[in-house]
């Protein structure tokens, strides 16, 4: 036995899923993450809390209520109809989306702690010679907070790699489009087929290994959450 | 002193028998079944003092959770397959098993106006989405297949079709509009005695195997008289009742 065609397109959207998750992450978290290290604002603790819901939460009640604001009648989905693209639900890009929401603090809180741990010192020093705001973000935040990033990408990929129940609740299991590794075994271990099940399952377990390997020992010191 | 001791001695024989009348039965029973059980949960105990915990869920995680341990103690399945294979298991006490009910397949919509002539609406193109319950774990989405290939639209409607993990989830699709119509279980959209929201096809029965639910008793429920007394209550009429009410046969 090994992999059937069906996991091998399992596998391969789960990893298209990651990758393109992790990248948007890292566009969008980036700024939420030195917000949030830098700021006074009273708006601190309420964004702050917001980015961490999905930690605490139950996937069930996010792709729950992802269901129903992505559906015909809630705001998202009525949005993107006026957009013209049509409804969100059982289709890649609405993983996309609900993974960006799901993976968002393992992304943000990495960022956020490394970019805290900077202090503001480099940054002033860099001000003082004559660095433009992105210049000290590309040439000194960057560079200083570098495992902050990592252990951010890793995390986030490693995350929506093992995500389960927000895409069973508006995923609708369509092959090549939303039926990821995660749902591929279960549906095993729901047919009763439970070796097919044991080949997925033990590569997840062997792939998360490695990636949690592969983020302590490039990253020994650093804070992990 | 000698009061007190009379009083203690009676306090103690009343609750030796009622505990030895009412014990406590511990159920798996399937999802689609969820609204019904409620009822016959609640008219088993206080017909018989029995006490009957229920828990709700899909019958393949409730095999792999027996088979590992669980202690229900009585499964009310969605299939007859899994209670056959928990009995050449050897997982039950041999010879329980029965059918308490035969689903109803319905093609549903939560749009009133939708469903007007039957089957038909298939064929169309005014739906974007179309949910079945996954064929390969829940009998109500292999049933469904078998419907659609019975019409010849399997192929056509492929590119249409989302799968709910299980009956409920497929209601949940269908309900929140995100599929705009559904085959689902006739229980979970009729309310007394009929279509409750939206608009529906009852599937004829013989445009697909029927579904059979089988109960049996589990290894564990095997000397308990709470999950045999369950059994009969099920066999009942007044049970009887409640599963017609919700759209199911009875063979």
């Amino acid at each position: 036995m090994g992999f059937s065609d069906a996991d091998l397109q399992a596998i391969w959207l789960t990893l298209r899923l990651a990758s393109l998750v992790t990248l948007l992450l890292l566009l969008i978290g980036t700024p939420i993450a030195w917000w949030l290290a830098r700021t006074r604002s009273r708006w601190k603790g309420p964004v702050g809390a917001v980015v961490a819901l999905p930690l605490v939460l139950p996937p069930t009640v996010l792709g729950f209520y992802l269901l129903v604001a992505m559906g015909p009648n809630g705001p998202v989905g009525q949005f993107t109809q006026w957009l013209g693209i049509g409804l969100l639900p059982f289709t890649f890009w609405g993983l996309v989306v609900a993974s960006v929401f799901y993976s968002m603090p393992f992304v943000v809180q990495p960022i956020q702690n490394a970019i805290e741990a900077l202090g503001e010192r480099p940054l002033e020093v860099a001000a003082t010679l004559r660095a433009g705001p992105w210049d000290r973000f590309f040439t000194v935040v960057l560079p200083l907070a570098r495992p902050g990033f990592l252990t951010a990408a890793i995390l986030g990929f490693a995350h929506t790699v093992g995500e389960f129940g927000v895409v069973l609740m508006i995923g609708g299991n369509i092959p090549g489009a939303t039926r990821v590794v995660s749902v591929q075994i279960f549906d095993y271990v729901e047919a009763m087929e439970y070796g097919e099940a044991h080949w997925l399952a033990a590569s997840m377990v062997i792939f998360s290994f490695l990636v949690l390997l592969a983020l302590y020992t490039l990253n020994p010191n650093q804070r992990k959450f | 002193m000698k009061l007190m001791q009379s009083g203690l001695a009676a306090l103690m024989l009343i609750s030796a028998s009622t505990a030895a009348l009412a014990d406590e039965v511990k159920v798996a029973v399937a999802a689609n079944f969820t609204a019904p059980m409620k009822l016959i949960a609640e008219a088993f105990n206080q017909d018989t003092g029995h006490t009957a915990e229920v828990a709700f869920g899909a019958t393949g995680k409730f095999y792999a959770q027996i088979k590992n341990g669980a202690p229900f103690e009585v499964l009310l399945s969605a299939d007859d397959a899994t209670p056959a294979k928990l009995e050449a298991e050897g997982m039950t006490k041999t010879g329980s098993s029965f059918t308490y009910a035969i689903g109803t397949l319905v093609l549903w919509s939560a749009d009133p106006d939708l469903i007007k002539d039957g089957p038909k609406v298939l064929g169309r193109n005014q739906f974007r989405k179309l949910a079945i319950a996954n064929p390969k774990t829940a009998p109500y989405g292999a049933a469904a297949m078998e419907v659609l290939k019975g019409l010849s639209i399997d192929q056509m409607i492929t590119p249409k079709l989302v799968q709910g993990e299980n009956i409920a989830q497929t209601y949940q699709f269908i309900s929140t509009g995100n599929a705009e119509l559904g085959f689902v279980a006739l229980s979970q959209v009729f309310k007394d005695g009929r279509i409750g929201e939206g608009s529906a096809w009852i599937v004829p029965a013989d445009m697909h195997k029927p579904i059979r639910q089988d109960a049996v008793i589990l290894k564990n429920g095997e000397n308990n008289a709470a999950a045999t007394a369950l059994m009969d209550y099920l066999k009942g009429d007044k049970a009887k009742e409640i599963i017609r009410s919700f759209g199911y046969a009875i063979p």
